[in-house]
């Protein structure tokens, strides 16, 4: 059986002119997402990680419409999304996004019962039944109606307000919902109960997620496949199994030796990678990795490495996986052509 | 094994809340603050005195008499003088707050509603509209706002109605800056990029959710206007260019009665002392909400 | 045994800024030898922050209460003027912050920045102070040093605003650090080198360190001993491989419960602690933890528990210790 992937997306890429010139003259631009190619299939978690700057956020945004892709294509469900309003209404219908602020992403002056009911009412539903709709999605979230609908957000702790965030995410019925940086802005005690509940919604409502954060921890707890950003780029992309215990792209791998220990007797001695990320406006050529890479050779800086198959289900855009890379480690090409 | 850990999905358990409105929050803070009330009330006495000047004002304000010109403060029959006509200062303060107050609430509710339209415009939709709409106001900023009145004035003719027109005018562009720069600060807040992500189209989304959340500062801020509009009104009366004589003005007041400053200084300031207390009593009811307004989670 | 340097007895603070007075900080006890580690670990709301900076002396004066002894190097720092304050910060005493963009001057290049502060607090030429500021840079690793000494803070990237700032706390050789969830804003690659950094430094200049965290993973990566804090109380507190390996306080166990590692099973829940913390304002009269705590009996709720030393090595706030035993590392995965 092979799953029909809900999400496709294809050469997805995202410039931001960094300053507008009034006559002429290009300006700098950041490269945020620069050719992205994934597939989102339904009713996975698909895991994105990486360091600031690598687009995640913006990947997120995108996959939302909420900004305009430079070039690239995103289908859904068989059908591409177009920058027209119908096939966007009908298309934000099911795909659905969470914040990381969660006192941000509330309207201060709506109850939360009204935001909740928003998006609903907004497609046409009759108020009383977004209204009831609401309450249920409240108990749902573990909210009880009687005592939360009608609160204003400052009077929710972070916690709560994130359970108001999916609420009003599922309001729409959505198959998708994006999580950007979800649980990250809280407390560990309470980011156990609101990872629980998203397990719990998954379930009952047949979602599917993308769950994009900075703990590889939570990550790799939730997802079933992850994929790598470095700099606008995927560098791996696979099944979590894999990536997490078999990483063959090395940023992955000091990305994972990068998580602090919790055993006293056994703490990390060497710092696994050198140097801050650099800035996306003017990314380094060949492999975008290969200024901080340990095993960077001549071809590192010169060609930009694929996102190469590396073994089933698991994608890593490095020279050392791709055979006849000129790489000094990547496997010889006669051997990976009689493999194929 | 340690049990120490309830059953996993619990809720947080919290004492219930009573929900309360964001305004009546911001009610119950202006009450409790000096300021505010003491402001507030003067404001209600002078807008009484005003709208009931026919029944409060003691004597006729148009009525004069020779003999009694430029009495002093205390006088019989003139509690607060006369002035150069022999006119009852006190019914003529009385009368003149209906103009005063009127040219100086007057414009700035006009361009309250003209200068929010256009900022919240330009704020929302951003980009070229925002460059264009915002660099045209920019072209009335090159002037000094008294000037501008007094030229708009000057060029529409004297009269009441063509000085509130220019001060209408002169009030636009500062509203509608602060409407775009709150709506632009507003725009890029994660809820009204969730509600864009639930399928809204603009208009919705300004409706519901940015109207509520600009209003306010924009009122707060065209608040502190409206003093600032009663010394421009008085400036344009002081000129000849506001209310004609022999109707009582506060400022026109002023203008006529400069000449009397050596002989009754108390009387010609009398006018000055009221534009004092009721713009001051704007700005600190202002204050007073702008801090009241500023409710932190 | 020698008296600790730093040593925290009875320390209350209270902010009476609002309408209720909120007691961020409740009696805590703690002591800080030369050259050891400390993490205080604890959530948004548990005092952690407020008790690093109390020691300092930085919360506002006016709308702060502050309660029972701070003492420094054998000197108290409640009784400290203002001269011997302002030598007492930075001389003896330093802090480095989550966001070195704000703790830093944007307008003053960090070269400048750190010779200020050495010349602030020691009578030695520009050029002088210039040499140490740049010998520091090499210390925290700051590649080419020269260069970036004339940099203004947002032209770094954030690794390096904050390794500027731990040579600025560093400028006039203090005793104590005190750091205040300096990785937290970093990207994990990042932030591995600046935990290895501080243990490096901490070393090197035997320096005391008072790491304050919501994170156990960087607090077990820098400390010798943890204390956790819940409620503006050191709950439980002992070596990082205890605290880690046999905690006994109820909230400590649940907090290495509800983490997500790698080593559980797929799809499985967390045992997430249910509830949320007690409000500040309204304290209850018992143990804090005890609305959130299926071992509470009545005592729990009625009596404030004393720190006991338990027989796994860490001394924990509770009544209830004799349900907690748990095996060595089972918590973490072990």
């Amino acid at each position: 059986m092979s799953r029909q992937p809900l999400l496709q997306v294809r050469g997805l890429k995202k410039h931001f002119p960094l300053e507008r010139k009034l006559f002429g003259g290009a300006g700098k631009t950041v490269h945020a997402v620069d050719g992205v190619d994934f597939d989102v299939l339904e009713g996975e978690t698909l895991g994105v990680v990486g360091e600031s700057g690598c687009g995640k956020s913006t990947t997120a945004r995108l996959l939302m419409h909420l900004i305009d892709p430079t070039i690239g294509t995103i289908v859904f469900d068989g059908a591409p999304v177009e920058n027209t309003r119908l096939s966007l209404r009908n298309y934000r219908r099911r795909v659905q996004m969470v914040f990381q602020d969660s006192y941000s992403s509330l309207n201060p002056r709506l109850t939360i019962e009204a935001s909740i009911a928003f998006g609903p009412e907004v497609h046409g539903t009759p108020k009383k039944e977004a209204l009831a709709r609401t309450h249920d999605l409240l108990e749902r979230v573990g909210l009880e109606p009687a005592r939360f609908a009608e609160r204003y957000p400052h009077e929710l702790s972070g916690g709560q307000r994130q359970r108001v965030n999916i609420a009003r995410a599922l309001a729409l019925q959505p198959k998708v919902i994006i999580l950007d940086e979800a649980v990250s802005a809280l407390d560990k005690s309470v980011e156990a109960q609101v990872l629980n509940l998203l397990l719990d919604l998954k379930e009952e409502f047949g979602l599917t997620y993308v769950f994009i954060s900075h703990d590889l921890n939570v990550v790799q707890f939730v997802s079933d496949r992850v994929m790598v950003m470095y700099l606008g780029k995927i560098a791996e992309l696979g099944r979590s199994e894999t990536v997490f215990g078999n990483a063959r792209h090395p940023y992955s791998t000091a990305l994972l030796s990068s998580m602090p220990s919790i055993d006293p007797d056994n703490r990390t001695q060497h710092v696994p990678l050198a140097g801050d990320p650099p800035n996306p406006i003017d990314p380094p050529a060949g492999c975008r990795f290969h200024t901080r890479c340990a095993h960077a050779e001549t071809v590192c800086s010169l060609t930009e490495p694929p996102l190469a198959q590396v073994e089933p289900d698991h994608q890593a855009a490095c020279h050392m996986g791709v055979a006849g890379s000129g790489h000094s480690r990547a496997p010889e090409a006669r051997t990976a052509a009689a493999a194929e | 094994m340690a049990q120490a850990v309830l059953p996993p999905g619990e809720i947080e358990v919290e004492a219930p809340v009573k929900a309360q409105g964001y305004w009546s929050t911001v009610w119950q803070r202006l009450r409790r603050d000096p300021v505010a009330i003491g402001a507030g009330t003067v404001l209600l006495l002078l807008f009484g005195m005003a709208i009931f000047a026919p029944w409060v004002a003691p004597a006729d304000p148009l009525q004069g008499s020779m003999i009694d010109r430029l009495k002093p403060i205390g006088t019989e029959g003139y509690p607060l003088g006369a002035d150069e006509l022999g006119r009852d200062m006190l019914s003529r303060l009385i009368w003149g707050a209906r103009f005063s107050l009127l040219m100086g609430v007057t414009p700035v509710v006009f361009a309250f509603f003209i200068g929010s339209t256009i900022g919240i415009i330009a704020g929302y939709a951003g980009g070229i509209t925002n460059s264009v709409i915002m660099r045209t106001i920019d072209v009335f900023y090159a002037f000094p706002s008294v000037l501008l009145a007094v030229a708009l004035s000057g060029a529409l003719g004297a009269g009441f109605g063509n000085a509130l027109l220019s001060l209408t005018v002169v009030f636009v562009p500062p509203i509608a800056r602060i409407a775009e720069s709150v709506t632009t600060q507003l725009r890029s807040r994660d809820f009204v990029e969730a509600a864009r992500a639930s399928g809204a189209g603009a208009l919705t989304i300004i409706r519901v959710h940015v109207l509520g959340n600009v209003l306010g500062p924009i009122f707060v801020y065209a608040t502190s206007l409206i003093s600032v509009s009663m010394i421009l009104a008085s400036g344009l009366s002081f000129l000849g260019l506001g209310v004609r004589p022999p109707a009582a003005e506060w400022g026109l007041m002023l203008n006529t009665l400069r000449t009397a400053i050596y002989v009754q200084p108390w009387v010609a300031a009398l006018p000055g002392v009221m534009i004092f207390a009721t713009s001051i009593s704007f700005n600190l009811l202002s204050d007073s909400l702008r801090s009241a307004m500023d409710i932190k989670t | 045994m020698a008296d600790p340097y730093l040593r925290l007895d009875q320390l209350e603070v209270t902010f009476t800024g609002g309408r209720s007075p909120v007691r961020a900080v409740n009696g805590v006890d703690l002591t800080v030898d030369s050259g050891e580690t400390v993490a205080l670990i604890g959530e948004s709301g548990s005092g952690k922050s407020v008790t690093l900076r109390a020691i300092l002396r930085l919360n506002p004066e006016k709308k702060t209460r502050i309660g029972g002894k701070v003492t420094v190097g054998g000197r108290d720092v409640m009784g400290l003027g203002n001269k011997a304050l302002a030598q007492f910060r930075g001389g003896e005493v330093a802090m480095i912050f989550q966001e070195p963009l704000l703790a830093l001057d944007p307008v003053y290049t960090l070269g400048d920045q750190i010779t200020e502060a050495i010349r602030r607090h020691e009578p030695i030429s520009k050029a002088d102070a210039r040499k140490r500021a740049l010998s520091l840079f090499e210390r925290v690793r700051i590649p080419s040093p020269e260069r970036r000494l004339d940099t203004y803070p947002h032209e770094m990237s954030g690794g390096m605003r904050q390794r500027a700032m731990i040579a600025l706390a560093l400028a006039c050789n203090p005793k104590v650090l005190l750091a205040d969830e300096p990785t937290t804003a970093l990207d994990a690659t990042v932030q591995i080198q600046i935990l290895l950094l501080l243990r490096e430094l901490q070393r090197e200049f035997g320096l005391s360190i008072i790491f304050v965290t919501h994170d156990l993973g960087a607090a077990v990566e820098v400390a010798d001993r943890i204390a956790v804090m819940y409620a503006g109380r050191i709950v439980e507190e002992g070596s990082a491989r205890d605290i880690i390996h046999t905690p006994r306080h109820p909230y400590t166990i649940g907090l290495l419960k509800s983490r997500a590692h790698g080593a559980m099973t797929k799809g499985r829940r967390l045992d997430a602690i249910a509830g949320s913390p007690p409000d500040l304002a309204d304290l209850p009269k018992g143990c804090a933890f005890a609305a959130r705590c299926t071992l509470a009996t009545d005592p729990c709720r009625q009596t404030q528990p004393e720190l006991i030393q338990t027989e796994t090595g860490t001394r924990a706030r509770c009544l209830r210790t004799d349900q907690t035993l748990t095996r060595p590392g089972e918590l973490v995965g072990a």
